[in-house]
């Protein structure tokens, strides 16, 4: 099939940082091909200076992670037919969030940075009894979700967080380390909760945005893995975030009116004693009731809600036994 | 064509004016409806990341109301729409698991089958009306009109929960619109991104850093407005826009954030107080001019 391929380069000896340079190839591929068949033929065949990662071509190695058409995918699991019409363009980018090296080429010193900010090894508190841990199925196969991470970087990539604070832990490193924490030969499972919860970057600060678990080639799902972390920091204790005040507030406002009380989530999200957030809110609120819309003092209730309300005490108390 | 009807909570709550311009606008379509007043907030993925069986009893609940009425589901929130199609996909998936979410409805005499849709009024649009039908209600050509798309995560992502294998027009269903109306899409990258509400009580600095770069960009390649389906991104986008301008030093004029009912009445030829475009906290009244000095086509 007749393809177009516009690709992006840079070369760091003559170009500066953030630029870049657009190639276009036109070229006859067979309907079967990749997107990495097309780009080796092309640094074979055409410009032997094109720049790319790769190596196993299976979809395994995680090497060869790029955009195309604006979203990161392993160009060896891409098929051509699949992401563009006979005679269409295909854009191809390195990484987004990665320091570009050369081309389609980026640097993943800091990717690596953080999954070795999360403490990726098990932290046992005593050698095993019996000179090796017995461990049942079910939570080894819990953990499988997240042991197929590659390492690609595709999340990353394509962290809606990430593009705007570099201090993010990020969709990868941060379900590495929910595989650490549910892992039952560890035993600094509070300790990294703790840690995720506070530091700079950590589980809260995750938008739900859904991105990483769209283009994770290997269904690692990070951002469930995260919200799971949210739920378990909560469990053990930490409950000293404006991330746990917002959740906490959301679920009694629909356990007790059926629907969202948006006042009341602000104002509890920043804290009663947040005085600064507290201000700010009530900028945003003058000017809502000056437009004629601010949210009933007194919340908009479902008929009926006190359905609602059994429903939450009913899986509340089961939760609990 | 009528529908069990679920505004969602910031329609009823902070947005009224999508609530008004939404049923000004069905009404004109010809759409009947019935509003779910008993359904419960979805939860937002909020309440999920506390406990997602929680959630899905609560929408799965929701869908046996529609169902119980013999009525498919249209709400006019993003993140509504792709909450209860999560949690409809779950269901679906499981029987198992239908039969125990079905187990804590009983008492209310509620049970769900899967006989029933969830559709964003976007997808109404352009799947059951049809363009060239939604045309014919127009009365003005809104040419020269600049508009940015800006989609709401939730009705983009998950994929395999949107039904996009089926419906792929789904996916540009929103420049399908702006089309229509005869506006120009302000194409960018931003328009399937985070908003940044989700995260505008917890970490505000990130959030208006979204703000900034979406609205900025798209003002930058030459928006009159955006144009959103979700009144969550509206709350942040349209609501936070001043202050993240300013804090991030991005952008000389806020842009308008309009909702995609609104857009619609503009083109019905509506008036700009009816569809409340005089209650955001952008001021509209550029984008109002624009369009009210484009002719009623005769």
């Amino acid at each position: 099939m007749n393809s177009k391929l516009k690709v992006s380069r840079f070369d760091p000896e003559t170009m500066g940082s953030g630029q870049r340079r657009w190639d276009e190839f036109e070229m006859d591929l067979h309907p079967s091909a990749t997107v990495l068949d097309a780009l080796i033929q092309i640094r074979e065949e055409v410009d032997g200076t094109l720049a790319l990662r790769c190596a196993c071509r299976a979809s395994i190695c995680g090497s060869c992670g790029m955009r195309v058409n604006g979203e990161a995918k392993l160009v060896c699991k891409t098929r051509i037919a699949d992401v563009a019409e006979e005679g269409a363009t295909i854009v191809i980018e390195p990484m987004g969030n990665h320091g570009i090296i050369k081309d389609l080429v980026v640097s993943l010193d800091p990717f690596f940075d953080k999954v070795r900010q999360v403490d990726p090894y098990l932290q046992p508190d005593a050698e095993p009894e019996q000179g090796e841990f017995v461990v049942n199925n079910d939570s080894m196969e819990n953990l499988l979700t997240a042991m197929n991470c590659i390492m690609c970087g595709a999340c990353v990539s394509d962290c809606t967080v990430l593009e705007v604070d570099e201090a993010f832990i990020g969709p990868a490193a941060l379900a590495k380390a929910w595989r650490f924490v549910e892992d039952p030969r560890d035993d600094q499972r509070d300790e990294r909760l703790k840690e995720l919860n506070e530091v700079e970057g950590g589980i809260w600060d995750c938008t739900r945005c859904f991105k990483c678990v769209e283009v994770c080639p290997k269904d690692v799902a990070p951002m469930d893995r995260i919200m799971e972390m949210r739920d378990m920091a909560i469990e053990a204790g930490n409950r000293n975030t404006s991330g746990y005040r917002h959740t906490e507030s959301f679920s009694k406002s629909v356990k007790k009116h059926g629907r969202l009380d948006e006042a009341r989530l602000a104002v509890e999200s920043a804290g009663y004693t947040n005085i600064p957030r507290l201000i700010d809110l009530a900028e945003i609120g003058v000017k809502s009731v000056l437009k004629g819309k601010m949210p009933p003092i007194v919340p908009h209730k479902a008929d009926e809600n006190e359905k609602i309300t059994r429903i939450f005490e009913r899986v509340e108390s089961e939760r609990n036994t | 064509m009528k529908f069990a009807f679920y505004p969602g909570c910031v329609a009823r709550g902070a947005g009224p004016e999508l609530f008004d311009s939404a049923v000004a606008v069905m009404d004109r379509l010809g759409i009947e409806w019935v509003e779910l007043t008993g359904a419960s907030c979805t939860g937002a993925g909020v309440l999920q990341e506390k406990d997602q069986k929680l959630g899905d009893i609560l929408n799965i609940r929701t869908l046996a109301m529609a169902e119980q009425l013999g009525l498919p589901v249209m709400t006019i929130c993003s993140t509504c729409q792709g909450v209860m199609a999560q949690a409809d996909r779950r269901v679906r998936k499981d029987a198992d698991y239908l039969e125990e979410i079905n187990g804590y409805l009983a008492e209310e005499g509620l049970s769900y089958s899967g006989n029933t849709t969830v559709k964003h009024l976007l997808w109404v649009l352009v799947e059951d009306i049809g363009v060239e039908t939604l045309k014919k209600t127009f009365v003005k050509e809104l040419s020269g009109v600049n508009l940015a798309p800006f989609y709401g995560c939730y009705i983009v992502r998950p994929s395999d929960a949107l039904g996009f294998d089926e419906n792929p027009e789904r996916q540009t269903s929103l420049e399908t619109v702006i089309e229509s109306v005869g506006g120009n899409v302000v194409d960018f990258p931003g328009k399937t991104a985070c908003c940044g509400f989700p995260i505008l009580l917890i970490n505000q600095r990130n959030s208006l850093r979204m703000v900034a770069n979406h609205t900025g960009t798209a003002s930058e390649l030459g928006a009159d407005a955006m144009v959103t389906p979700c009144p969550l991104c509206h709350l942040n986008l349209d609501g936070y826009q001043p202050k993240a301008r300013r804090q991030n030093n991005r952008g000389k004029a806020d842009l308008p954030i309009i909702h995609l009912p609104q857009l619609l009445g503009l083109a019905m030829g509506m008036d700009a107080k009816e569809l409340g475009l005089g209650k955001h906290l952008v001021n509209t009244k550029d984008i109002i001019g624009k369009v009210e000095s484009i002719p009623v086509a005769s």
